[in-house]
């Protein structure tokens, strides 16, 4: 009886077990066999290469110069991006008139296709008529006109502050919801202690928003390091290495270079690379939280 | 299901009576609606019975058979679905083109169909010769040579030779596939310059430059006018590598070009650190447009028809698209500038090709019906159409003056995919952002040359440990 018991319920459970095995354990076992191989996606056979790909990758400047690239727009997003949607939802989470418009405006950013996103930002920073440089032009600023997507040393940063123009919304929705969550009276009991805004802001704010930041750091971070679409639609194939990020040199090692398993062995350091990052935020606002 | 209501204001009945006839209507409403949901069903049936047999194959049936073709060309996708039509009427049997696109998504499609053995009957391809080569031993194509050599190859004869050429693999090719000939070629294209006769003329440039000096000098006509000179696609990086090669077999021949691909001779050789300079020669003389690196050749042939540019790189698709955007547009084409002593070849073949799935059960079905669309008539009405020269060279008399223009360039044609070797996927990246960097100064010609030479030797070094 007790067997048939217990048979019924690992009956219950096999479904979701089966679906689970199937679309996550098996891919993931999929790649990892794939990075130990030779193989250009086409033809029906491979060759053990072992952990040649492995070694290869540690090698591999581009490879690495294109994570430094993801690190760089992810700092934009966690300062820039995160602190703009801090000051809107604050802003928000007052009594304001038309709050509820703003929120509205404020979400569009994201749900915009990125690939839309991209071409519209191409079109303003466009060095020959791009808004950007007339409204600099017309303001007496020529000597700031510049071709923004062309040069090396501004071309990054217009991707990371556009990556960060789009991604905000999220940021500003998530901070905006965890500030409501805040009881009223903490706020009214500071004011009749005479705590001033500042204060209110960074002995009850702060501390109480640690987990709802913590959220949003790891959501920017792995949204960040993950940007592609909008460079593709910015600037092509990449100004150089100068706009490499991981996913796209992936996509170069698969499509372009045809080494399926090179891409999936960079797909396995990057993946690794991802969870060491978000595991380390963790544990630190974990402390800050105790702190 | 609503009740009936009984008027019982006039008559008077006891409440049991009232009761009964209440239930006994009911229950008759009931069956009724019963009935009537049961002659719907039926008759929709019928409808949906009557409707499936009549349906797809027009009036004579069911069609003999049905050929699935995937393809990403946009703009001629309402093209093939007419020929199909077409085909079908004539023959019976259906051809469903089924569009992919961007060309990226397309070949992201086709990749995971070839893994997944979930491929169309027919379908394009692309991609490089060594990627095709693999497709061919993965047995996802099909060798077309017994039918393209039929009745003294009177199928394979029709072609430009460059349309063959870059679906053929002869025998002993360096990917060690069967011989033969693996695609139908539908269009045939070269790339070239364009240049705006409106703007020359502005400028001062009475004809269109021949030599390399002469483009430089018109260059400079064009600074001080404030006219843009070249604009292309180089932020599609394969387009920078089409016109470095063009001029690789300028400077210093054929043969060394081929020779370099093998290893024997290197990168750093003076020869290829002339070709590099001249990227630097046209950004110095300001013949680039600004911003030329990172655009997408789209915004090129906007910029072009829109009289924004002098000159343009670009493919004979072109004439269709400058239609498209500017049908005033005013411009004339030219071979590139020639610079050395040797001939200048430009990049040119097939332009698209549609294969034949090995493992198709219309395979027959499916080579009838690409010998049916690659026929004068198809062809001609496909150029017509869709303003792409034909690779049937039997229908080129009704081609636009324009188009003439390529398609007399077309037997100074090269291409990678019809060379005897091939050069590593990595050092091509290299040679190209080399470029890429030669041309915003962040690189030297020099520099880029021996960047290139250590990714060759590492891949060489890699080749031979292998």
């Amino acid at each position: 009886m007790k067997i048939k018991s217990t048979l019924a319920n690992y009956l219950f459970v096999l479904p979701a077990v089966v679906i689970f095995g199937v679309f996550y354990i098996y891919p993931f076992l999929k790649v990892f066999q794939l990075s130990l191989m030779e193989w250009d996606g086409i033809l029906p056979t491979m060759q053990f290469v072992g952990m040649s790909n492995f070694k290869e990758i540690m090698q591999d400047k581009i490879w690495w110069n294109s994570m430094w690239q993801a690190g760089y727009i992810t700092l934009i997003a966690l300062t820039f991006q995160n602190c703009l949607a801090l000051l809107l939802a604050l802003a928000c989470d007052r009594e304001i008139k038309a709050g509820n418009f703003f929120r509205v405006i404020f979400f569009i950013p994201p749900i915009l296709s990125e690939v839309v996103v991209g071409l519209i930002w191409q079109w303003i920073l466009d060095g020959n008529y791009g808004i950007l440089n007339t409204t600099l032009h017309n303001l007496g600023l020529s000597a700031l006109v510049h071709n923004w997507l062309s040069d090396p040393k501004t071309a990054l940063t217009c991707i990371a502050v556009v990556h960060s123009w789009k991604g905000f919304g999220w940021g500003f929705i998530i901070l905006l919801a965890g500030l409501q969550t805040i009881p009223r009276q903490l706020y009214e009991a500071a004011k009749v202690d005479g705590a001033g805004s500042w204060h209110v802001f960074t002995k009850i704010t702060l501390p109480l928003m640690v987990p709802v930041f913590s959220m949003v750091i790891i959501l920017t971070i792995l949204g960040s390091m993950q940007v592609f679409v909008l460079i593709v639609s910015m600037v092509g194939q990449g100004l150089v290495h100068h706009t490499d990020v991981p996913v796209l040199r992936i996509l170069a090692s698969m499509t372009g270079s045809s080494r399926f398993g090179y891409a999936c062995a960079q797909g396995i350091i990057f993946g690794l690379v991802l969870i060491i990052v978000s595991f380390t935020q963790k544990k630190l606002s974990e402390r800050i939280r105790q702190v | 299901m609503p009740s009936l209501k009984f008027k019982t204001q006039n008559v008077k009945l006891k409440p049991k009576t009232q009761s009964f006839l209440r239930k006994t209507f009911n229950f008759k409403f009931q069956l009724y609606a019963l009935r009537l949901q049961l002659y719907t069903f039926c008759a929709l049936s019928l409808v949906i019975l009557i409707s499936g047999c009549g349906g797809g194959g027009g009036s004579s049936g069911q069609p003999k058979a049905t050929i699935t073709a995937w393809h990403w060309m946009t703009d001629r996708d309402s093209i093939f679905n007419e020929l199909a039509e077409r085909y079908e009427e004539k023959t019976g049997v259906a051809v469903k083109f089924e569009l992919y696109a961007p060309s990226d998504s397309y070949t992201q499609k086709v990749r995971a169909a070839a893994q997944a053995g979930t491929l169309p009957d027919i379908y394009g391809l692309l991609a490089e010769k060594r990627d095709f080569a693999s497709f061919i031993i993965a047995g996802h194509v099909a060798n077309l040579n017994p039918e393209m050599e039929a009745d003294s190859s009177v199928w394979k004869n029709e072609f430009f030779s460059r349309a063959i050429a870059v679906n053929e693999f002869l025998p002993d090719n360096e990917f060690k596939v069967e011989p033969g000939i693996y695609g139908v070629p539908l269009d045939v294209m070269n790339i070239q310059m364009l240049y705006n006769k409106d703007l020359l003329k502005e400028a001062g440039i009475k004809k269109p430059p021949k030599t390399w000096e002469e483009f430089l000098a018109a260059g400079a006509k064009l600074k001080e006018r404030g006219i843009q000179g070249l604009v292309s696609g180089w932020g599609e990086v394969w387009m920078i590598d089409c016109f470095a090669s063009n001029y690789a077999f300028n400077i210093m021949g054929e043969d060394k070009v081929m020779q370099t691909i093998k290893g024997e001779i290197t990168y750093t050789d003076p020869d290829w650190v002339s070709v590099f300079a001249l990227f630097k020669e046209m950004a110095d003389n300001g013949l680039l447009y600004n911003g030329i690196v990172t655009m997408v050749n789209k915004t090129a042939e906007q910029l072009f028809a829109n009289n924004k540019a002098a000159f343009a790189f670009n493919g004979s698709w072109c004439v269709n698209v400058y239609a498209g955007m500017n049908p005033n547009l005013n411009y004339g084409a030219m071979f590139p500038p020639s610079h050395g002593i040797y001939p200048l070849k430009i990049w040119g073949g097939a332009g698209s090709s549609l294969l034949v799935n090995n493992r198709s059960l219309v395979k027959n079905e499916a080579i009838e019906f690409l010998k049916w669309l690659s026929s004068p008539e198809q062809q001609a009405y496909l150029a017509d159409a869709t303003k792409n020269l034909p690779a049937n060279k039997n229908c080129l008399a009704k081609i636009s003056p324009i188009l003439s223009e390529f398609s007399a360039a077309m037997e100074e044609t090269t291409h990678p995919n019809i060379w005897p070797v091939h050069e590593f996927p990595q050092v091509i990246e290299a040679f190209d952002k080399g470029i890429q960097a030669i041309i915003i100064g962040e690189k030297t010609a020099q520099q880029v040359a021996e960047d290139v030479q250590k990714i060759k030797e590492r891949e060489l070094a890699k080749k031979n440990k292998s």
